[in-house]
Protein backbone atom coordinates (compact mmCIF):
# COMPACT_ATOMS: atom_id res chain seq x y z
CA UNK A 1 0.00 0.00 0.00
CA UNK A 2 1.87 3.00 -1.10
CA UNK A 3 0.86 6.07 1.42
CA UNK A 4 -0.65 9.05 0.98
CA UNK A 5 1.25 12.27 0.06
CA UNK A 6 0.22 15.82 0.14
CA UNK A 7 -0.52 17.35 -3.41
CA UNK A 8 0.29 20.59 -3.82
CA UNK A 9 -0.36 23.42 -6.92
CA UNK A 10 1.83 26.01 -7.19
CA UNK A 11 0.14 28.96 -9.04
CA UNK A 12 1.58 31.82 -10.98
CA UNK A 13 -2.06 33.79 -11.53
CA UNK A 14 -1.66 37.07 -14.21
CA UNK A 15 0.81 39.15 -15.92
CA UNK A 16 3.62 38.63 -13.72
CA UNK A 17 7.21 36.75 -15.05
CA UNK A 18 8.86 36.29 -11.74
CA UNK A 19 9.06 32.94 -10.79
CA UNK A 20 12.18 32.20 -8.52
CA UNK A 21 10.20 32.10 -5.76
CA UNK A 22 7.26 29.86 -6.77
CA UNK A 23 10.11 27.58 -7.57
CA UNK A 24 12.16 27.69 -4.57
CA UNK A 25 9.04 27.22 -3.04
CA UNK A 26 8.26 24.20 -5.08
CA UNK A 27 12.03 22.45 -4.02
CA UNK A 28 11.22 22.85 -0.79
CA UNK A 29 7.51 21.35 -0.33
CA UNK A 30 9.19 18.34 -2.77
CA UNK A 31 12.27 18.11 0.02
CA UNK A 32 9.83 17.89 2.74
CA UNK A 33 8.23 14.76 0.98
CA UNK A 34 5.43 16.47 -0.99
CA UNK A 35 4.21 16.29 -4.79
CA UNK A 36 4.28 19.73 -6.28
CA UNK A 37 2.38 20.60 -9.68
CA UNK A 38 3.66 23.66 -10.98
CA UNK A 39 2.10 25.90 -13.21
CA UNK A 40 4.00 27.64 -15.37
CA UNK A 41 3.47 31.20 -15.56
CA UNK A 42 0.77 33.68 -16.59
CA UNK A 43 -2.37 31.81 -15.55
CA UNK A 44 -5.95 32.59 -15.31
CA UNK A 45 -7.85 31.69 -11.94
CA UNK A 46 -9.68 29.19 -14.27
CA UNK A 47 -6.68 27.34 -15.30
CA UNK A 48 -5.97 27.59 -12.08
CA UNK A 49 -8.87 25.75 -10.55
CA UNK A 50 -9.12 23.73 -13.63
CA UNK A 51 -5.16 22.22 -12.93
CA UNK A 52 -6.24 22.18 -8.95
CA UNK A 53 -9.25 20.36 -10.00
CA UNK A 54 -7.90 17.44 -12.12
CA UNK A 55 -4.67 17.25 -9.71
CA UNK A 56 -6.94 16.92 -7.16
CA UNK A 57 -4.55 18.65 -4.86
CA UNK A 58 -4.97 19.38 -1.32
CA UNK A 59 -2.96 22.50 -1.59
CA UNK A 60 -3.28 25.42 -3.73
CA UNK A 61 -0.40 28.30 -2.88
CA UNK A 62 -0.45 31.61 -5.26
CA UNK A 63 2.72 33.46 -5.41
CA UNK A 64 2.42 36.89 -6.85
CA UNK A 65 5.12 40.22 -7.45
CA UNK A 66 2.59 42.14 -9.37
CA UNK A 67 0.59 44.10 -7.41
CA UNK A 68 -2.54 42.14 -8.63
CA UNK A 69 -3.46 39.73 -5.84
CA UNK A 70 -6.44 41.53 -4.45
CA UNK A 71 -8.33 41.64 -8.03
CA UNK A 72 -6.68 37.75 -8.54
CA UNK A 73 -6.83 35.83 -5.47
CA UNK A 74 -10.25 36.13 -4.84
CA UNK A 75 -10.94 35.18 -8.00
CA UNK A 76 -9.04 32.29 -7.72
CA UNK A 77 -10.96 30.99 -4.57
CA UNK A 78 -14.39 31.28 -6.40
CA UNK A 79 -13.08 29.48 -9.44
CA UNK A 80 -11.97 26.90 -7.34
CA UNK A 81 -15.41 27.28 -4.88
CA UNK A 82 -17.54 26.74 -8.36
CA UNK A 83 -15.78 23.18 -8.96
CA UNK A 84 -16.62 22.24 -5.60
CA UNK A 85 -13.21 22.67 -3.88
CA UNK A 86 -13.69 24.70 -1.26
CA UNK A 87 -12.17 22.13 0.58
CA UNK A 88 -7.95 23.20 -0.43
CA UNK A 89 -6.09 24.63 1.57
CA UNK A 90 -5.68 28.14 0.00
CA UNK A 91 -2.21 29.98 0.99
CA UNK A 92 -0.40 32.40 -0.89
CA UNK A 93 2.93 34.76 -0.68
CA UNK A 94 4.81 37.35 -2.56
CA UNK A 95 4.88 41.03 -2.37
CA UNK A 96 1.59 42.03 -0.43
CA UNK A 97 1.02 44.50 2.20
CA UNK A 98 0.31 43.53 5.66
CA UNK A 99 -3.53 44.90 5.41
CA UNK A 100 -4.17 43.28 2.03
CA UNK A 101 -2.65 39.54 3.91
CA UNK A 102 -5.13 40.46 6.72
CA UNK A 103 -8.12 41.00 4.11
CA UNK A 104 -7.31 37.88 2.47
CA UNK A 105 -7.33 35.89 5.49
CA UNK A 106 -10.52 36.81 6.78
CA UNK A 107 -11.97 35.74 2.89
CA UNK A 108 -10.90 32.29 2.55
CA UNK A 109 -7.01 32.56 2.59
CA UNK A 110 -5.57 30.46 5.30
CA UNK A 111 -2.46 31.82 5.64
CA UNK A 112 -0.46 34.53 3.25
CA UNK A 113 4.00 34.72 3.44
CA UNK A 114 5.33 37.35 3.39
CA UNK A 115 9.44 38.35 1.65
CA UNK A 116 11.70 37.12 4.03
CA UNK A 117 9.52 33.97 5.32
CA UNK A 118 11.61 30.92 6.08
CA UNK A 119 10.82 28.05 3.62
CA UNK A 120 10.45 25.37 6.22
CA UNK A 121 7.97 27.32 8.22
CA UNK A 122 5.48 27.10 4.65
CA UNK A 123 6.60 23.48 4.57
CA UNK A 124 5.59 22.68 8.31
CA UNK A 125 2.47 24.94 8.33
CA UNK A 126 1.03 22.94 4.96
CA UNK A 127 2.14 19.69 7.06
CA UNK A 128 0.14 20.83 10.18
CA UNK A 129 -2.94 21.92 8.34
CA UNK A 130 -3.41 19.34 5.45
CA UNK A 131 -2.92 16.63 8.66
CA UNK A 132 -5.75 17.97 10.68
CA UNK A 133 -8.24 18.30 7.34
CA UNK A 134 -7.29 14.29 6.49
CA UNK A 135 -8.04 13.46 9.96
CA UNK A 136 -11.20 15.54 9.71
CA UNK A 137 -12.15 14.34 6.26
CA UNK A 138 -11.78 10.70 7.70
CA UNK A 139 -13.81 11.30 10.67
CA UNK A 140 -16.64 12.28 8.36
CA UNK A 141 -16.38 9.47 6.08
CA UNK B 1 -20.56 3.84 4.73
CA UNK B 2 -17.35 2.80 2.60
CA UNK B 3 -20.43 1.27 -0.03
CA UNK B 4 -22.61 4.80 0.33
CA UNK B 5 -19.06 6.82 -0.96
CA UNK B 6 -17.94 4.61 -3.49
CA UNK B 7 -20.65 4.19 -4.97
CA UNK B 8 -21.54 7.78 -5.08
CA UNK B 9 -18.24 8.50 -6.23
CA UNK B 10 -18.63 6.15 -9.13
CA UNK B 11 -22.09 7.64 -9.99
CA UNK B 12 -20.33 10.92 -10.23
CA UNK B 13 -18.05 9.51 -12.77
CA UNK B 14 -20.40 8.48 -15.10
CA UNK B 15 -22.27 11.15 -14.99
CA UNK B 16 -19.10 12.92 -16.15
CA UNK B 17 -18.28 14.60 -13.13
CA UNK B 18 -14.65 15.86 -13.61
CA UNK B 19 -13.76 16.17 -9.80
CA UNK B 20 -15.29 12.40 -9.32
CA UNK B 21 -12.77 11.12 -12.08
CA UNK B 22 -9.77 13.32 -10.09
CA UNK B 23 -10.75 12.01 -6.97
CA UNK B 24 -10.91 8.41 -8.37
CA UNK B 25 -7.78 8.87 -9.68
CA UNK B 26 -6.35 9.90 -6.35
CA UNK B 27 -8.23 6.87 -4.50
CA UNK B 28 -6.03 4.27 -7.33
CA UNK B 29 -3.04 6.68 -6.62
CA UNK B 30 -3.00 5.94 -2.39
CA UNK B 31 -4.39 2.48 -2.91
CA UNK B 32 -7.07 3.74 -1.19
CA UNK B 33 -9.41 0.83 0.27
CA UNK B 34 -12.78 2.20 -1.37
CA UNK B 35 -11.08 2.12 -4.97
CA UNK B 36 -11.30 -1.90 -5.69
CA UNK B 37 -15.31 -1.89 -5.34
CA UNK B 38 -15.44 1.89 -6.92
CA UNK B 39 -13.59 0.34 -10.05
CA UNK B 40 -16.19 -2.95 -9.99
CA UNK B 41 -18.71 -0.45 -10.30
CA UNK B 42 -17.33 1.21 -13.72
CA UNK B 43 -15.64 -1.68 -14.80
CA UNK B 44 -18.53 -2.30 -17.67
CA UNK B 45 -17.92 0.65 -19.29
CA UNK B 46 -13.69 -0.14 -19.24
CA UNK B 47 -12.06 -0.67 -22.66
CA UNK B 48 -13.84 1.35 -25.25
CA UNK B 49 -10.72 3.56 -25.13
CA UNK B 50 -7.65 3.36 -27.27
CA UNK B 51 -4.36 3.55 -24.80
CA UNK B 52 -1.17 4.77 -25.87
CA UNK B 53 1.95 4.77 -23.89
CA UNK B 54 4.61 7.33 -24.46
CA UNK B 55 8.43 6.63 -23.25
CA UNK B 56 11.68 7.43 -23.98
CA UNK B 57 15.12 9.19 -22.32
CA UNK B 58 14.19 12.42 -20.71
CA UNK B 59 14.00 15.70 -22.64
CA UNK B 60 13.79 13.66 -26.06
CA UNK B 61 10.16 15.47 -26.46
CA UNK B 62 7.39 13.26 -24.79
CA UNK B 63 5.50 16.12 -23.62
CA UNK B 64 5.45 18.50 -26.19
CA UNK B 65 5.01 15.46 -28.55
CA UNK B 66 1.82 14.19 -26.15
CA UNK B 67 0.98 17.82 -26.46
CA UNK B 68 0.54 17.80 -30.19
CA UNK B 69 -0.54 14.62 -30.43
CA UNK B 70 -3.37 15.62 -28.38
CA UNK B 71 -4.36 18.56 -30.72
CA UNK B 72 -4.51 16.42 -33.60
CA UNK B 73 -6.58 13.81 -31.90
CA UNK B 74 -9.32 16.68 -30.37
CA UNK B 75 -9.30 17.68 -34.53
CA UNK B 76 -11.09 14.53 -34.76
CA UNK B 77 -13.27 15.50 -32.21
CA UNK B 78 -12.45 12.80 -29.48
CA UNK B 79 -11.63 13.19 -26.18
CA UNK B 80 -8.29 13.35 -24.28
CA UNK B 81 -7.10 11.86 -21.10
CA UNK B 82 -2.95 12.72 -20.08
CA UNK B 83 -1.26 10.84 -17.28
CA UNK B 84 2.04 12.20 -16.84
CA UNK B 85 4.14 10.22 -14.40
CA UNK B 86 7.55 11.41 -13.39
CA UNK B 87 9.83 10.72 -11.18
CA UNK B 88 9.78 10.72 -7.32
CA UNK B 89 12.83 11.83 -5.48
CA UNK B 90 14.13 8.93 -3.25
CA UNK B 91 15.27 10.74 -0.54
CA UNK B 92 12.95 12.75 0.44
CA UNK B 93 9.47 10.90 -1.32
CA UNK B 94 8.46 14.38 -2.67
CA UNK B 95 8.38 15.00 -6.45
CA UNK B 96 8.25 17.80 -9.09
CA UNK B 97 5.69 17.34 -11.60
CA UNK B 98 6.40 19.70 -14.28
CA UNK B 99 4.97 17.81 -17.67
CA UNK B 100 2.09 19.54 -17.48
CA UNK B 101 4.03 23.06 -18.37
CA UNK B 102 4.11 21.45 -21.57
CA UNK B 103 0.48 21.24 -21.85
CA UNK B 104 -1.03 24.30 -21.06
CA UNK B 105 -2.65 24.74 -24.65
CA UNK B 106 -5.02 21.92 -23.37
CA UNK B 107 -5.75 23.41 -19.50
CA UNK B 108 -8.81 25.42 -21.17
CA UNK B 109 -10.53 22.49 -23.00
CA UNK B 110 -12.77 20.49 -21.50
CA UNK B 111 -12.43 17.45 -23.54
CA UNK B 112 -9.11 16.98 -22.47
CA UNK B 113 -7.54 15.78 -19.08
CA UNK B 114 -4.21 15.88 -17.45
CA UNK B 115 -3.08 14.52 -14.26
CA UNK B 116 0.26 13.91 -12.88
CA UNK B 117 1.33 11.24 -11.02
CA UNK B 118 4.75 10.81 -9.30
CA UNK B 119 6.35 7.10 -9.04
CA UNK B 120 6.77 6.93 -5.36
CA UNK B 121 9.12 4.25 -5.66
CA UNK B 122 9.77 1.00 -7.06
CA UNK B 123 7.60 -1.28 -6.11
CA UNK B 124 5.64 -1.86 -9.23
CA UNK B 125 2.94 0.05 -7.34
CA UNK B 126 2.89 3.15 -9.35
CA UNK B 127 2.44 0.48 -12.50
CA UNK B 128 -0.62 -0.72 -10.98
CA UNK B 129 -1.77 2.76 -9.72
CA UNK B 130 -1.12 3.94 -13.11
CA UNK B 131 -3.42 1.27 -15.19
CA UNK B 132 -5.81 2.09 -12.57
CA UNK B 133 -5.94 5.63 -13.31
CA UNK B 134 -6.05 4.86 -17.51
CA UNK B 135 -8.88 2.41 -16.40
CA UNK B 136 -10.75 4.74 -14.29
CA UNK B 137 -10.63 7.66 -17.55
CA UNK B 138 -11.62 5.13 -20.07
CA UNK B 139 -14.62 4.63 -17.58
CA UNK B 140 -15.00 8.47 -17.94
CA UNK B 141 -15.26 8.41 -21.49
CA UNK B 142 -12.17 9.45 -22.39
CA UNK B 143 -11.58 8.02 -26.54
CA UNK B 144 -7.74 8.20 -26.31
CA UNK B 145 -5.65 7.85 -23.18
CA UNK B 146 -2.15 8.77 -23.66
CA UNK B 147 0.22 7.88 -20.49
CA UNK B 148 4.09 8.94 -21.06
CA UNK B 149 6.91 8.52 -18.64
CA UNK B 150 10.47 8.67 -18.66
CA UNK B 151 11.92 5.43 -20.17
CA UNK B 152 14.29 4.32 -17.30
CA UNK B 153 14.17 1.90 -14.71
CA UNK B 154 11.24 -1.06 -14.80
CA UNK B 155 8.29 0.41 -13.02
CA UNK B 156 8.38 2.54 -16.15
CA UNK B 157 9.06 -0.24 -18.69
CA UNK B 158 5.53 -1.54 -16.75
CA UNK B 159 3.54 1.44 -17.07
CA UNK B 160 3.60 1.71 -21.04
CA UNK B 161 3.68 -1.61 -21.43
CA UNK B 162 0.30 -1.94 -20.38
CA UNK B 163 -0.92 0.15 -23.44
CA UNK B 164 -2.55 -1.06 -26.61
CA UNK B 165 0.65 0.69 -28.72
CA UNK B 166 3.73 1.91 -27.37
CA UNK B 167 5.46 5.09 -28.75
CA UNK B 168 9.19 5.33 -28.12
CA UNK B 169 10.53 8.97 -28.53
CA UNK B 170 14.36 9.81 -29.30
CA UNK B 171 16.47 12.31 -30.04
CA UNK B 172 19.33 13.18 -31.95
CA UNK B 173 22.05 14.42 -29.78
CA UNK B 174 21.57 12.43 -27.27
CA UNK B 175 23.93 8.88 -28.36
CA UNK B 176 23.52 7.19 -31.13
CA UNK B 177 21.07 4.47 -32.15
CA UNK B 178 23.04 1.49 -30.12
CA UNK B 179 22.62 3.96 -26.85
CA UNK B 180 18.89 3.54 -27.62
CA UNK B 181 19.35 -0.75 -28.78
CA UNK B 182 20.70 -1.81 -25.19
CA UNK B 183 18.90 0.76 -23.31
CA UNK B 184 15.86 -2.05 -24.33
CA UNK B 185 13.46 0.46 -25.61
CA UNK B 186 13.57 -0.92 -28.69
CA UNK B 187 11.89 -4.06 -27.83
CA UNK B 188 9.24 -2.42 -26.16
CA UNK B 189 8.30 -0.03 -29.47
CA UNK B 190 5.53 -0.02 -31.26
CA UNK B 191 6.25 3.14 -32.83
CA UNK B 192 9.77 5.11 -32.65
CA UNK B 193 9.79 8.79 -33.47
CA UNK B 194 12.57 10.73 -33.57
CA UNK B 195 12.07 14.04 -32.53
CA UNK B 196 13.67 16.99 -32.81
CA UNK B 197 14.16 15.98 -36.60
CA UNK B 198 15.50 19.53 -37.48
CA UNK B 199 18.14 19.01 -35.21
CA UNK B 200 21.81 17.36 -36.86
CA UNK B 201 22.63 13.94 -36.48
CA UNK B 202 18.67 13.42 -37.03
CA UNK B 203 19.20 11.46 -40.22
CA UNK B 204 21.86 9.14 -38.92
CA UNK B 205 19.45 7.99 -35.77
CA UNK B 206 16.78 7.30 -38.12
CA UNK B 207 18.84 5.04 -40.34
CA UNK B 208 20.58 3.49 -37.09
CA UNK B 209 17.40 2.86 -35.86
CA UNK B 210 15.68 1.58 -39.22
CA UNK B 211 18.62 -0.83 -39.30
CA UNK B 212 18.24 -1.74 -35.74
CA UNK B 213 14.61 -2.68 -35.98
CA UNK B 214 15.07 -4.79 -39.44
CA UNK B 215 17.34 -6.69 -37.39
CA UNK B 216 15.34 -7.77 -35.02
CA UNK B 217 12.60 -8.31 -36.65
CA UNK B 218 13.16 -9.33 -40.57
CA UNK B 219 12.34 -12.64 -41.08
CA UNK B 220 10.13 -13.13 -38.32
CA UNK B 221 6.60 -12.66 -37.71
CA UNK B 222 6.59 -9.92 -35.79
CA UNK B 223 5.66 -5.93 -35.69
CA UNK B 224 8.70 -4.09 -37.69
CA UNK B 225 7.69 -0.75 -35.48
CA UNK B 226 8.07 2.34 -38.38
CA UNK B 227 10.52 4.81 -37.73
CA UNK B 228 8.97 8.51 -37.67
CA UNK B 229 10.51 11.74 -37.65
CA UNK B 230 9.18 14.90 -36.46
CA UNK B 231 9.57 18.15 -34.54
CA UNK B 232 6.75 18.71 -32.04
CA UNK B 233 8.27 21.94 -31.20
CA UNK B 234 7.33 23.35 -34.80
CA UNK B 235 4.54 20.74 -35.02
CA UNK B 236 5.98 18.57 -38.56
CA UNK B 237 5.54 15.26 -38.71
CA UNK B 238 3.48 14.95 -35.83
CA UNK B 239 0.59 13.86 -38.20
CA UNK B 240 2.98 10.81 -39.59
CA UNK B 241 3.23 9.66 -35.78
CA UNK B 242 -0.47 9.60 -35.48
CA UNK B 243 -0.82 7.96 -38.83
CA UNK B 244 1.70 5.30 -37.55
CA UNK B 245 0.20 4.48 -34.01
CA UNK B 246 -3.12 3.84 -35.80
CA UNK B 247 -1.80 1.53 -38.24
CA UNK B 248 -0.57 -0.45 -35.26
CA UNK B 249 -3.60 -0.17 -34.07
CA UNK B 250 -5.23 -1.61 -37.03
CA UNK B 251 -2.66 -3.94 -37.19
CA UNK B 252 -3.50 -5.33 -33.62
CA UNK B 253 -7.11 -5.36 -34.04
CA UNK B 254 -8.05 -8.83 -34.24
CA UNK B 255 -5.81 -9.82 -31.41
CA UNK B 256 -6.78 -6.68 -28.90
CA UNK B 257 -8.59 -8.56 -27.06
CA UNK B 258 -5.96 -11.26 -25.79
CA UNK B 259 -3.41 -8.31 -26.15
CA UNK B 260 -4.67 -6.61 -23.37
CA UNK B 261 -5.75 -10.04 -21.64
CA UNK B 262 -2.33 -10.86 -21.44
CA UNK B 263 -1.67 -7.10 -19.88
CA UNK B 264 -4.57 -7.73 -17.01
CA UNK B 265 -2.23 -11.33 -16.33
CA UNK B 266 0.45 -9.15 -15.38
CA UNK B 267 -1.51 -7.16 -13.54
CA UNK B 268 -3.55 -9.16 -11.39
CA UNK B 269 -0.17 -11.11 -10.83
CA UNK B 270 1.14 -8.58 -9.13
CA UNK B 271 -1.84 -8.06 -7.06
CA UNK B 272 -1.76 -11.45 -6.13
CA UNK B 273 1.94 -11.25 -5.05
CA UNK B 274 1.21 -8.02 -3.01
CA UNK B 275 -1.60 -9.93 -0.96
CA UNK B 276 0.57 -13.26 -0.84
CA UNK B 277 3.39 -11.16 0.81
CA UNK B 278 0.90 -9.30 2.99
CA UNK B 279 -0.95 -12.17 4.52
CA UNK B 280 2.65 -14.06 4.96
CA UNK B 281 4.36 -11.78 6.61
CA UNK B 282 1.88 -9.22 8.41
CA UNK B 283 -1.05 -12.01 9.49
CA UNK B 284 0.89 -14.65 10.29
CA UNK B 285 4.14 -15.78 12.78
CA UNK B 286 6.57 -16.32 9.73
CA UNK B 287 8.61 -13.64 11.08
CA UNK B 288 9.04 -15.77 14.28
CA UNK B 289 9.38 -18.70 12.20
CA UNK B 290 12.46 -17.31 9.46
CA UNK B 291 13.87 -16.34 12.85
CA UNK B 292 13.83 -19.79 14.40
CA UNK B 293 15.16 -21.38 12.07
CA UNK B 294 18.02 -18.47 11.53
CA UNK B 295 18.98 -19.34 15.21
CA UNK B 296 20.11 -22.56 14.05
CA UNK B 297 22.82 -21.09 12.26
CA UNK B 298 21.16 -21.95 8.74
CA UNK B 299 22.18 -19.61 5.56
CA UNK B 300 19.55 -17.43 4.24
CA UNK B 301 19.14 -19.50 1.38
CA UNK B 302 18.49 -22.45 2.76
CA UNK B 303 16.40 -21.14 5.39
CA UNK B 304 14.31 -19.32 2.11
CA UNK B 305 14.27 -22.97 0.93
CA UNK B 306 13.06 -24.38 3.86
CA UNK B 307 10.58 -22.08 4.19
CA UNK B 308 9.33 -21.60 0.15
CA UNK B 309 8.94 -25.47 0.41
CA UNK B 310 6.66 -25.86 3.27
CA UNK B 311 4.58 -23.06 1.47
CA UNK B 312 4.26 -24.50 -1.59
CA UNK B 313 3.25 -28.35 0.27
CA UNK B 314 0.42 -25.96 2.45
CA UNK B 315 -0.69 -24.42 -1.14
CA UNK B 316 -1.05 -27.80 -2.96
CA UNK B 317 -2.54 -29.17 -0.26
CA UNK B 318 -5.27 -26.82 -0.33
CA UNK B 319 -5.59 -26.80 -4.00
CA UNK B 320 -7.72 -29.84 -4.38
CA UNK B 321 -10.22 -27.66 -3.06
CA UNK B 322 -9.68 -25.35 -6.47
CA UNK B 323 -10.13 -21.66 -6.95
CA UNK B 324 -13.23 -20.21 -6.43
CA UNK B 325 -14.92 -18.08 -9.13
Amino acid sequence: MSERRIRVLVAKPGLDGHDRGAKTVASVLRDHGMEVVYTGLHKTPAMIAEIALQEDVDVVGLSILSGAHMELFPRVRKELVERGMDQVLMIGGGIIPQDDMQTLESDGFAKLFGPGTNTGVIAEYIQTEVTKRWAASEAKA
Amino acid sequence: MTSAASNSLSTRLLAGERFALARMISWAENSNSRFPEALEAIWSRVGRATRTGVTGPPGAGKSTLVNELCALIREEERTVGILAVDPSSPLSGGALLGDRIRMEDRTADAGVFIRSMASRGSHGGMARSAVDAMDVMDAFGMHDVLVETVGVGQAEYDVVAAADTVLVVLCPGAGDGVQAMKSGLLELADVIAINKCDLPGADRLTSDMTEAVHLRTAGRDLWAPPVVQCSAGKREGVDDVLAAIKTHREHLKDQLDSHRRRKRIQQVRQVVGERMEEALWEEGDLAEQVEAILRTGTTPYATASNVTQSLLRTASGNQAKGIQA
